[in-house]
């Protein structure tokens, strides 16, 4: 009997754990259904946990940038959970958690997705939290809006220039100056390469960073993002082929991710790199001098390079009573005074509004080529391409790729990319 | 196994009576004590296997875009997902991207791994040592190791190419050309299986009885007879088991393709498995659909190599 016993009692508890196993697989719905009922706790009680999303898992917690997060959330009288992860995951994450009915309070999103996830319905529109965008560069917002309606704030924006080494251009007597359009900047090249340094590197890697490296060079020729293979375009890309083929770049640019191109041109063996406003301080502190110069057009002047930077959002929630303190938490980050002090935090943030920039040109005069640049710059889903934009800029990446490697002719490659573009758009 | 067979028999025999009369005692309750001991398993099997299977087959045969995503409202498009993914330009030189990826590594790996498995038989000081290092590339993350095999490749800077400059070959662009690309996963790929294949054949070599090898040895075999004729054929069973496993789990690497070369460039190096994680999260503009109608492919291509292998082996034991 005692044997008897024991074995029932293990059998029960054994089951016992097996249901349970599986009540916590049906309960994983429960948020959905019962959200409001667990919300409203929340929201009744000033204070409580808000929930933070940003792209920027290189500050981690007790960095300056968590600090000033931490800081929105104590003056909205609530404690922010912050979670970081890279541009591409939080994509992925922000769609299941939508589809879990789990998204975060509020997220900082990279500016060529926003317009993908506004389409989903998981986003809540600036007019509805009741901010006014009008204040905001064009062509910076153009990214966050969809059908007129603005989904989001931009934080600040960042661009693309030519970075240079100082040293390198002196020994082959180039002036950095006198590198205006496409010829004088091939001119500028070939003398360094004569002077036996590497002339220059980009990152020509196929993803989302390869685009927006080549866009500069795309849109500086006349090039148009709904036409992929017009002559402008192949000249484009027929200028980056040759400066692989011909040795004046590494071979390494057709794998090249931005990071990694930034980290050839600190060997200082490289003379130009193409890069972001992001690497400012990095750039001071290289072993040798540098500068920089605005990205020239094929026809001489800046050539339109396009806008980076994340997107302020608040994504849909259950319990509508948690947009309150949402609001106040985006407020914080969108005053002046608050794009002011995100420039300030990342030191290389733009603010998106005129008397942001100009504050911020006040405390940082030596900065004004880069606000110049951010004000002339393209946001990437804008010329009405929204949605649309992911799709061709696949395909974009996947001709510069295919033609740098050689595996295919410039014209051959932006053929397909066209053709591939259009049957996906339908 | 015969052992402790004899002695729970021999114990059993003792105890049989009392147990017999608990078993009698609880015959209500007993339906239900089976079902306790088996609800964990079948919660887990569920839970595991069979719901992501059933999300995998149910994303692939409606149309997935973004927005239906996040609603749960997607179109219910039947098949259309797999015949666009076959019908697609990309499919033929994936298909035979992941045919000579997989066959190459199989390859190389199995002969390697057999090698230094015949080679580690033969006891010799530090020999435990050395087998152990040749484990080091299965306990390093795949990040890691990918990434050192890209910068080893890399074709300006890369140490490879700098040793193999000394004897005048010329820069060879490994990972940026499409030439190249292919062999350059692959042979990363082989040097990470290699001490699968080494594990699992030594000990397959442990389990063939040192009779055998005196008997063939008194018979005057020599070393590459004793190989052909002993050793291969007494570690078929084993071969088959480690060749199948590898083949299942080569059609399925994405992580060390992914690190090197993403697939590229001009899709030189894109398998069913990288085009299937591209497709879903490579983008920025997930494809849940094709991802999974890639992969359900690919399950379906394991699953005929996995009914190859019960085939083989039951002829095998008929035999």
């Amino acid at each position: 009997m005692h044997i008897k016993h024991l074995r029932t009692t293990t059998a029960f508890a054994v089951a016992a754990v097996a249901v349970g196993a599986l009540a916590g697989c049906s309960s994983d719905e429960d948020p959905e259904a019962t959200g409001s009922s667990s919300g409203e706790t929340s929201s009744e009680a000033p204070g409580g946990t808000y929930t933070w999303w940003d792209p920027y898992p290189q500050h981690e917690a007790g960095s300056d940038w968590e600090g000033r997060v931490q800081a929105c959330g104590e003056e909205a009288g609530v404690t922010l959970e912050r979670t970081a992860y890279d541009t591409t995951a939080l994509t992925n994450q922000l769609l299941l958690s939508a589809q879990e009915g789990t998204s975060p309070d509020v997220v900082l999103l990279d500016n060529p997705a926003v317009s993908t996830l506004a389409d989903t319905g998981a986003i809540v529109s600036m007019d509805e939290l009741g901010f006014d965008t009008s204040s905001i560069d064009e062509n910076l917002l153009a990214a966050g809006v969809v059908d007129g309606t603005a989904y989001g704030i931009p934080i600040g924006a960042n661009t693309l220039a030519l970075y240079y080494n100082a040293e390198i251009l002196e020994e082959a007597g180039v002036d950095p100056a006198s590198v205006t359009d496409w010829d004088s900047l091939n001119a500028a090249l070939e003398a360094i390469d004569a002077a036996g340094h590497n002339a220059i590197t980009f990152a020509g890697i196929n993803t989302e960073e390869g685009s927006f490296q080549f866009l500069p060079w795309f849109w500086g020729a006349g090039a148009d993002l709904t036409e992929l293979n017009s002559p402008q375009a192949v000249e484009a890309l027929d200028l980056w082929v040759n400066w692989v083929d011909s040795g004046l770049a590494p071979q390494t640019v057709i794998s090249n991710s931005q990071n990694t191109t930034w980290e050839e041109f600190l060997t200082g063996d490289f003379g130009f790199v193409e890069n972001g406003t992001w690497q400012v301080n990095s750039a001071a502190e290289a072993e040798f001098e540098t500068g920089y110069i605005t990205l020239p057009a094929k026809n001489g002047g800046a050539a339109p390079a396009p806008t980076g930077g994340e997107f302020v959002m608040a994504p849909v929630q259950d319990d509508t009573a948690r947009y309150a303190v949402t609001t106040q938490i985006i407020e914080c980050m969108t005053t002046p005074e608050g794009f002011v002090e995100t420039a300030d935090t990342f030191a290389y943030y733009i603010p998106p509004t005129a008397e942001g920039q100009d504050q911020f040109i006040e405390a940082h005069p030596e900065l004004e080529v880069w606000v110049d640049a951010v004000r002339a710059a393209k946001g990437r889903t804008s010329d009405n391409l929204g949605t649309d934009y992911p799709i061709i800029s696949e395909q974009l990446w996947t001709a510069v790729n295919a033609a740098m490697s050689g595996a295919q002719s410039s014209q051959e490659a932006l053929d397909a990319a066209q053709e591939a573009a259009q049957s996906e758009l339908g | 196994m015969t052992t402790t067979q004899d002695t729970s028999v021999a114990n059993g025999a003792e105890r049989q009576p009392r147990r017999r009369a608990a078993w009698r005692g609880s015959a209500k309750g007993s339906p239900f004590i089976a079902v306790g001991f088996v609800a964990p398993l079948i919660a887990y099997l569920i839970a595991f296997y069979a719901y992501p299977l059933y999300r995998s087959i149910d994303l692939s045969v409606h149309d997935y875009n973004i927005r239906a995503f996040v609603q749960g409202n997607a179109e219910f498009v039947g098949l259309e997902n797999y015949v666009d993914v076959v019908t697609s330009d990309l499919f033929p030189t994936a298909l035979w991207n992941t045919f000579v990826f997989v066959f190459l590594s199989l390859v190389f790996q199995y002969t390697i791994g057999l090698g230094l498995a015949v080679f580690f038989r033969n006891k010799f000081r530090l020999s435990g040592v050395l087998r152990a290092l040749f484990l080091v590339p299965w306990l390093l993350p795949l990040i890691v190791s990918g990434s050192v095999w890209a910068w080893m490749l890399n074709g300006d800077y890369g140490i490879i190419n700098s040793f193999l400059a000394v004897f005048g070959v010329d820069q060879i662009n490994w990972l940026t050309d499409p030439d190249t690309a292919m062999t350059a996963v692959v042979i990363a790929n082989i040097w990470l299986g290699i001490p699968f294949n080494l594990v699992i054949l030594y000990s397959g070599l442990q389990n063939i009885p040192e009779d055998v090898y005196e008997a063939s040895s008194l018979d005057g075999a020599g070393p590459w007879k004793t190989f052909t004729r002993i050793t291969f054929p007494l570690l078929r069973p084993v071969s088959a088991i480690t060749l199948l496993l590898g083949l299942v789990y080569t059609l399925k690497v994405v992580d060390i393709i992914w690190v090197m070369t993403t697939g590229g460039p001009a899709n030189a190096t894109t398998t069913l498995a990288i085009w299937s994680y591209r497709e879903a999260f490579g983008t920025g503009q997930p494809d849940f659909s094709p991802a999974a109608a890639i992969g359900n492919l690919l399950i379906i291509i394991a699953l005929i190599f996995g009914f190859f292998y019960l085939r083989m082996q039951k002829r095998m034991e008929d035999h």
